[in-house]
């Protein structure tokens, strides 16, 4: 991924070396962030077709041209208050590694917000806030024009064979 | 640089599998009492390809072996050896040992020897008895004819390869190699043609060879090294004797040829146009032709949601407007032919799948000392592959019952006034979007008073009980039912019928069964042509969608209230005419919030699967339309009761019910009960 980085600097997209970039979206206030080479597309809010005997956060499959998506809603996948959804709710696609091969899923979140260069070194490592809180999906902490941004880690976040596991957390 | 031939060691097992099916088939030809040369041929070809094969790779032991059956056929061509019962099953059993053999080298384990070593011994005695001297190679494979001219002296040989030699996928080294076996070989290349570097092709021969072989070689040998580059090379083969000698073996030699090899050759040549005209084919990966058809599947579904939009649009002028809607329609038409033939590349001959049967009765009939006749028809009906991969052990299942349970003994047959040869008829046609196979005899048909019996003696039927005749031959398909009175190594192991109706089931299929006493027994097997498009019923369930696969549907009807009772406060059933059947709301077990959360005015489906029923409550029924089926793991999970996914015409998802969960869910199949309920409550 760094070679490709380098690349991608090197045809002048202005960001640091060994820098990752960030696609970052807003949930509750906060802003998290994903690796942007994950993300597939951005999406608005559109029709699903729940799937029984899911965990609530499951709100079910969406028809990406041909492909079944399975999309989750990250505010129950934190355990946060519900808001309705609204114009600037999105749904970001994300090619999530699983087992050695690739899944494609959604995420739900209330916006998308920008895209950030942050280098490896700058990343915080997240504190441990007790049970409540699922650290392990939390890859560090940056911090862009003094504005903290949470940088998640998908694969664990979103990995299918672990969706009950949580539920059962809960 | 060397070049990893592994690489195409899979080729050579699945091409060597193959030409053993066609020597297989073909020596059963021979057996019913043809003694076409050509087919003779057949079975020449596919033995030599995987002796040369053989040879390339370095699996000396099946080289070794099919050199010897190569040499009896060789003589069966040169009309040297009479066929006799003895020789085919002798050939039959060859062709055994050799796929035992590629089976072994294809999985990576030791071949067994002790198997091909006494039958590699009893080709030698019987090539030995036939007059075929052998010469005392190790191996005992090399052998040399007898009628063939032997020079002490060796032979000089002069092999000019055409141009074109590479192309053809030979390798003069390896021939060079194989003479070297033969004897003392000296070589000396002839680089006269060879161009300057700058005019050459690298994918040309320009070298040619003068060769002295020196040693008690015959000339068939040599012809035999030469074999496959016949028509691609100039050779000259004479012998190191005296000219005069030399000039007069030449001449018989090529007297000979003339009155024996061009019959052998033509018919060669013609087989290999027929073979050509029949088809010609290349080998293409599935995950490629399944990409395909997942794309052509997008394809329909981008073409219904235009059409439904088409049909929408207003306001255009009229001329626009038609141009548009006959545009679509050919749209249409396209697509819906597009699909067809995409999915028509998956699908293949049932003879693929009715091939092993001849054999399979041939050695069985034997065994039981009966006399079958076994008839095929309908084998150029298609299906699709996967399909015919997984129908091949149930079919198996079916004859091997109809050979031991239901065609009987020559004497019984002849005292019961039919004729000693029973008949065992396996036929398929496509009816529908199904391809229905039957499987009939002419033996004894079912006993039904001892299938009771037996049921009883079981516990699978109560005491005092008398079934109706349709739940008797039901019996047969029950797990742990097994009416022979001697359990053979043919069949009457009990575990037979069940999984024959469990594998069916699990392709989307059922099979059913019908038998008159004395007349014989007929098993109908209903398939779907194939597992990437279903047949389906949308039913509505508050606001969602689902698709009932249309195979497991039984019935549909209003629910009446009056007839819904529960049992123990917890399953609840329904009166339909004499049965009892349970149901099950899909809105309370899926948690859909529904207007409507009586029962009273919803719609029952009845559902089978698992060899039970199950009613569904649902809201409506809509349309009925093939699906193309998606599966949800792919990106997710597997989710219980649910098999897969579609997109239907609006470009929304819809999910496929499975039936045979479903009612597992709701008959008390504890594991699936929790698990779902659970779920439902997660989610609720």
């Amino acid at each position: 991924m760094s070679t490709l980085n380098a690349m991608q600097n090197d045809i002048g997209l202005g960001v640091a070396v060994n820098a990752d970039q960030y696609l970052t979206f807003m949930l509750a206030g906060e802003e998290y962030g994903v690796d942007i080479l994950r993300v597939q597309e951005i999406k608005g809010w559109g029709k699903v077709t729940p799937i029984p005997g899911t965990p609530e956060y499951v709100r079910g499959v969406m028809n990406l041209r041909g492909t079944i998506v399975p999309i989750l809603d990250l505010r129950k996948r934190f355990c946060m208050d519900q808001i309705d959804y609204g114009p600037t709710t999105v749904v970001i696609v994300l090619r999530v590694e699983c087992e050695g091969r690739d899944r494609i899923m959604g995420i739900v979140v209330d916006a998308v917000s920008d895209v950030y260069a942050v280098p490896m070194e700058e990343l915080r490592p997240s504190p441990d806030f007790g049970g409540n809180v699922h650290v392990e999906f939390v890859r560090g902490l940056a911090t862009v024009d003094e504005k903290m941004v949470i940088i998640l880690n998908i694969d664990k976040l979103l990995n299918a064979d672990d969706l009950e596991a949580v539920s059962d957390a809960e | 640089m060397t070049v990893d031939v592994s690489q195409f060691h899979q080729v050579f097992f699945e091409e060597s599998l193959e030409h053993l099916a066609n020597m297989e088939s073909a020596l059963l030809q021979l057996e019913g009492g043809g003694n076409d040369p050509e087919v003779v041929n057949v079975i020449f070809r596919g033995a030599h390809s995987i002796k040369g094969g053989g040879a390339t790779f370095g699996f000396q032991a099946v080289a070794e072996f099919t050199h010897l059956v190569e040499t009896l056929l060789e003589r069966i061509r040169s009309a040297k050896t009479v066929i006799t019962p003895d020789i085919i099953a002798m050939l039959l059993e060859s062709v055994d040992v050799l796929r035992e053999m590629i089976g072994a080298l294809q999985a990576g384990t030791e071949i067994d020897v002790t198997r091909s070593a006494a039958l590699q011994q009893r080709l030698t005695n019987m090539l030995a008895q036939a007059g075929e001297g052998l010469a005392d190679s190790p191996a005992g494979a090399q052998v040399v004819s007898a009628s063939e001219s032997v020079d002490d002296a060796g032979w000089r040989i002069q092999f000019r390869p055409h141009r074109h030699f590479f192309r053809t996928g030979n390798d003069p080294y390896r021939i060079l190699r194989e003479l070297a076996d033969l004897g003392h070989l000296e070589v000396k290349a002839d680089i006269s043609a060879l161009p300057s570097f700058l005019d050459m092709d690298p994918e040309e021969c320009y070298l040619a060879w003068n060769l002295v072989l020196n040693g008690k070689i015959s000339r068939a040998e040599i012809d035999e090294a030469f074999a496959w580059v016949e028509g691609d090379c100039d050779l000259i083969i004479e012998p190191l004797a005296t000219p005069i000698q030399a000039a007069s073996t030449k001449t018989t030699a090529e007297v000979r040829r003339a009155d024996e090899k061009p019959a052998s050759l033509m018919a060669e040549r013609r087989a290999g146009q027929d073979r050509r005209a029949e088809g010609e084919s290349i080998r293409v990966s599935i995950e490629k032709i399944d990409t395909i058809i997942n794309m052509v599947g997008e394809l329909v579904i981008t073409q219904s949601m235009l059409s439904e939009v088409g049909a929408m649009v207003h306001g255009l002028n009229d001329t626009a407007l038609e141009n548009l809607r006959d545009g679509l329609a050919q749209l249409e038409r396209n697509t819906r032919e597009l699909q067809e033939g995409v999915m028509r590349i998956r699908m293949l001959p049932i003879s693929f799948a009715f091939s092993r049967f001849p054999r399979l009765v041939h050695d069985l009939s034997s065994k039981l000392g009966k006399k079958v006749e076994l008839k095929l028809s309908g084998e150029q009906t298609e299906l699709d592959k996967t399909v015919m991969e997984k129908i091949g052990d149930p079919l198996v299942h079916l004859v091997r019952n109809a050979l031991d349970h239901g065609i009987e003994a020559p004497e019984v047959r002849r005292s019961q006034g039919k004729p000693e040869v029973g008949q065992i008829h396996l036929e398929a046609c496509h009816q529908g979007g199904n391809i229905v196979i039957e499987v009939s005899d002419d033996g004894a048909g079912l006993n039904r008073e001892r299938i009771a019996a037996k049921a009883r003696e079981r516990g699978l039927l109560a005491e005092g009980v008398e079934p109706d005749e349709e739940r008797i031959l039901d019996l047969i398909f029950d797990p742990g039912f097994s009416t022979a009175e001697s359990v053979s190594d043919v069949s009457g192991r009990g575990v037979g019928m069940d999984v024959v109706r469990r594998n069916i089931r699990d392709l989307g299929g059922n099979v059913e069964v019908s038998s008159q006493p004395g007349q014989g027994s007929r098993f109908t097997i209903r398939l779907p042509l194939t597992l990437a498009i279903l047949d389906g019923q949308l039913v509505r369930v508050g606001d969602q969608v689902y698709v009932a696969p249309l195979v497991s549907i039984v019935e549909s009807l209003q629910v009446r209230a009056e007839r819904i009772n529960a049992v123990a406060g917890r399953g609840e059933v329904y009166r339909l005419r004499e049965e009892y059947i349970p149901i099950m709301d899909l809105r309370r077990m899926f948690g859909i919030d529904t207007a409507n959360s009586t029962l009273s005015g919803s719609l029952l489906v009845v559902v089978e699967g698992e060899g039970k029923k199950l009613g569904l409550v649902v809201d409506d029924l809509l349309g009925q339309q093939q699906v193309v089926i998606k599966s949800l793991e792919t990106n997710f999970r597997p989710v219980a009761c649910i098999s897969g996914a579609t997109i239907l015409g609006d470009g929304t998802v819809a999910l496929i019910l499975d039936a045979g969960q479903l009612v597992n869910a709701a008959c008390g199949n504890a594991a699936y009960e929790d698990s779902a309920s659970d779920k439902v409550t997660a989610a609720a």
